[in-house]
């Protein structure tokens, strides 16, 4: 009784605890219980890293971004330990600036903000100033005059001019001229068509930023093109020659500045971290407004750096997955093979989706199976029998995915997810399963495993639970408590109604 | 649709579900430090031999890949042995050799297997193939029980064993698992064995169910079950209950087979017995649970445990 009355008390107050500072997020901070509308907020961490130079002080320059093109910047954070640090306003631009007398190691900055866009707008007009023309060598100006003649002769109109000269710039089977000047500008495509617009006497300049993945590590800056027609700018993607803004592409500067400037360094880059989070819209406009409390009241998972943002986003969702397997196993009493293998098959399926997953793991571990039967005629000894799976799956994934590349499916490549070890151990504990007790066991303990990872794919995937495991992770505390309380659940599992269901006619 | 019970009547007749099981008895009652005696089988015997328990005897130990040669070679000194894990579970990796015929040993199915299949059973074994969590392992070789031929026909490739529950001491249900064609010569009700009911009173069989429907004979030997009287029922009795006090497990499964000449011999313990015994019974344990409780309460005598559970849970009257 006494063990009764303490885990009464712990699950109490773990619950209470959880809901209540639920509750309390809910109503005093605003944040919505319900998924209503969403926001996509992105979280941009941009990572500076350089050596610096022996014995010099060092001064970091980073222009910041600009709310362009309907993006909201909501809020910003810097990092910089052992550094000076200002944000200057300089020709109605914004830098940040890092300082140091000198040092020795080379070292990482960071800068993290969040940007979400309410609707794309258009970039705001410009002057049409022509930018200066490069100097040209004498043969580089006879290679420009001739393109710009034969683009010329193609084309209609500006807009179709440069349409061509981005094509021709990307082709396979470039232009000889074009080939020539990309060869000895040594310089990024988007700079040398820069030059040629230069040269035909048509505005243009770069735009700076950011083409948005989530869970993207090491994202390097893109560039647009944008050009005047004589009527207006027209924005071009200089890799695709596609008109007019891409979708999830982060505008950060407009114009051909660099970003970043480093003195008394070596070897900078500039790389960014990326995570969007689907947000409620109260609460993105809760940000807004209060950007500097929002930090020191909330204790939820958006205080963390970006890269464990994202990992987090899937660790939140494994006490769900796990409640479904202890209600599965406890009270409807299926069998699984092993406690938490359904989850892992699960996070793995969030990766492969549901249809494809399923059908790669009962292929993958039917393959297997009838490998390992075949590996146990050579008795071999349990480890390297082991192993020896662990290596055929390896190979039997990479062969998937190399089918699937060619076949076009793209949605297959990514069973390289499926953690190897766990399709081995499925298989190494189906194939014993199998000699031991037979088929109806394999059938029955895989199919309950698969079955409670279906539920707890689907468990985690909806959005309801999504949004109240990422906004309010303190009710992992009452998840716990139900668990806990599982745990002295001694009724009657259902699959013992039907176990015993002759019991009570032959008495 | 598929027929259930509701979980009302369940309760009504005592059964015992899984997570009452695990939760109220098995939890509660059985000290996990005193596991090691019950799965470590050679604890087992030795404890079993210092409490005068008769147990089958110990050929040889295997305890690393180099000694399989060697050990093989020396097993060609008995005719007939087995070959179990020593912390195997749940019945998995037992070989048993009935022969020899040339080279080859004859297994209990009848099948012959060359002396490489059983050094690659001995192999298997030591590397945990059938170990509970599939650690390492160790293998024991005992010789094979000549069983009673009273209960020849009531087996099918396969020795008949008994399966005693005893709650603190006190004997509470117990049932006889009978191998068939159906189970490959397993004693395993899942697969198809024919489970006994034994009336704790007597000795004498309840009722005989097999996949969960009531059979009077034995599917494959015709033997009927009506007429089953366990032989050395009170020694049976007694060793089940006396395993209690030489485990400290308050609730425990003891398995017995039946000697031709030794009598009642003790297989092997469990510290987490199934609950398929109260099928082969038709009969929950339950109410049995609490009448042993109140049984213990009142005695601390042996003797006098066995004798009131004969008295409380009788079904021949």
């Amino acid at each position: 009784m006494a063990s009764k009355t303490q885990i009464a008390f712990i699950a109490g107050t773990l619950f209470l605890l959880g809901v209540g500072l639920t509750l309390y997020k809910a109503f005093s901070l605003g944040f919505p219980l319900v998924p209503g509308e969403y926001r996509e907020v992105w979280t941009i961490e941009s990572k500076i890293s350089f050596t610096p130079s022996k014995d010099q002080p060092v001064q970091v320059d980073l222009t910041l971004p600009e709310p362009l093109a309907g993006w909201v910047l909501l809020e910003e954070h810097f990092a910089s330990s052992g550094f000076g640090f200002t944000v200057a306003e300089e020709a109605s631009r914004r830098k940040a600036r890092w300082t140091r007398q000198s040092m020795e190691d080379s070292t990482t900055l960071y800068y993290k903000l969040q940007a979400y866009q309410p609707s794309s707008a258009e970039l705001a007009d410009l002057p049409a100033t022509l930018q200066e023309k490069p100097l040209l060598e004498n043969d580089q100006a006879t290679a420009m005059e001739r393109l710009i003649g034969k683009l010329r002769e193609q084309s209609a109109d500006t807009d179709t001019f440069v349409a061509l000269l981005v094509t021709e710039f990307n082709e396979e089977s470039q232009d000889l001229d074009a080939q020539f000047l990309l060869g000895t500008f040594e310089e990024s495509p988007e700079v040398v068509m820069l030059a040629v617009l230069a040269h035909a006497g048509i505005p243009a300049h770069e735009i700076r930023g950011i083409r948005l993945e989530d869970g993207r590590r090491r994202q390097t800056l893109s560039s647009l093109l944008e050009f005047h027609n004589g009527d207006r700018w027209v924005v071009i993607d200089p890799a695709s020659a596609n008109i007019g803004m891409p979708a999830n592409f982060f505008v950060w500067q407009r114009g051909s500045d660099a970003l970043l400037a480093v003195a008394g360094g070596s070897n900078s880059t500039l790389q960014f971290a990326l995570v969007s989070n689907s947000l409620p819209a109260k609460a993105v406009i809760g940000m807004e407004q209060r950007a500097h409390e929002y930090a020191l009241l909330d204790f939820s998972i958006y205080a963390l750096p970006v890269e464990q943002q994202g990992v987090f986003k899937g660790l939140m969702l494994i006490p769900v997955a796990a409640l479904v397997v202890v209600i599965m196993r406890l009270i409807v009493g299926l069998k699984t093979s092993g406690t938490f293998m359904p989850i892992l098959i699960a996070l793995a399926f969030l990766q492969t989706q549901l249809l494809t997953g399923l059908v790669l793991f009962i292929t993958l571990v039917g393959v297997g199976l009838w490998i390992r039967s075949f590996l146990s005629h050579l008795n071999l000894l349990l480890v390297s029998r082991i192993s020896a799976v662990i290596i055929v799956v390896i190979f039997m994934m990479a062969t998937t995915a190399i089918l699937s590349y060619k076949f076009g499916l793209d949605r297959a490549l990514t069973v390289t997810f499926f953690p190897t070890i766990i399709l081995s151990w499925t298989i190494e504990r189906m194939s014993i399963l199998w000699e031991e007790e037979g088929f109806r066991e394999v059938f029955k303990q895989g199919g309950g495993s698969l079955v409670v990872a279906v539920l707890s794919y689907l468990v985690m995937t909806n959005r309801l639970v999504e949004h109240l495991t990422f906004n309010f992770p303190e009710l992992t505390l009452s998840l716990l408590a139900i668990i806990l309380l599982l745990g002295k659940y001694t009724g009657y599992r259902l699959s013992e109604l039907y176990r015993f269901r002759d019991l009570d006619k032959q008495q | 649709m598929i027929r259930l019970i509701s979980p009302r009547r369940l309760k009504e007749l005592g059964i015992l579900g899984m997570n009452r099981r695990n939760v109220g008895f098995i939890g509660k009652y059985n000290p996990r430090r005193n596991y090691r005696l019950v799965d470590d089988k050679l604890l087992t015997k030795e404890a079993a031999i210092k409490n005068n328990i008769p147990v089958p005897e110990l050929y040889a130990v295997i305890e690393a890949q180099h000694q399989i040669a060697a050990a093989t070679e020396a097993l060609s000194a008995h005719e007939a042995f087995v070959i179990k894990p020593v912390q195997g579970s749940g019945g998995k990796g037992i070989l048993v050799i009935v022969g020899r015929e040339g080279d080859q040993f004859r297994k209990s199915s009848g099948t012959l297997i060359s002396a490489e299949e059983v050094r690659r059973h001995l192999s298997n074994t030591l590397a945990g193939l059938y170990s509970l969590g599939g650690r390492n392992d160790r293998a024991m070789v005992e010789a094979m029980i000549q069983f009673d031929p009273y209960l020849e026909k009531y087996s099918y490739e396969g020795v008949p064993d008994i399966r005693v529950i005893a709650f603190k001491g006190v004997p509470v249900m117990a049932m006889m698992r009978c191998a068939t064609h159906a189970s490959d010569g397993k004693a395993n009700l899942h697969q198809g064995a024919v489970g006994v009911g034994i009336d704790i009173a007597t000795g004498k069989s309840v009722r005989a169910v097999q996949h969960g429907h009531l059979v009077t004979t034995h599917p494959d030997t015709g033997a009927s079950f009506d007429e089953l009287q366990l032989p050395y029922w009170d020694r049976i009795l007694d060793l089940g209950s006396r395993c209690v006090e030489m485990t400290g497990l308050g609730y425990l499964g003891v398995d017995i087979v039946l000697d031709k000449t030794r009598g009642p011999v003790l297989l092997e313990l469990n510290a987490r017995p199934g609950l398929a015994i109260q099928v082969a019974n038709m009969a929950g344990l339950r109410h049995r649970l609490a009448t042993a409780e109140k049984i213990a309460a009142e005695t601390d005598d042996h003797n006098m445990k066995i004798a009131l559970a004969r008295q409380h849970f009788g079904v021949h009257a």
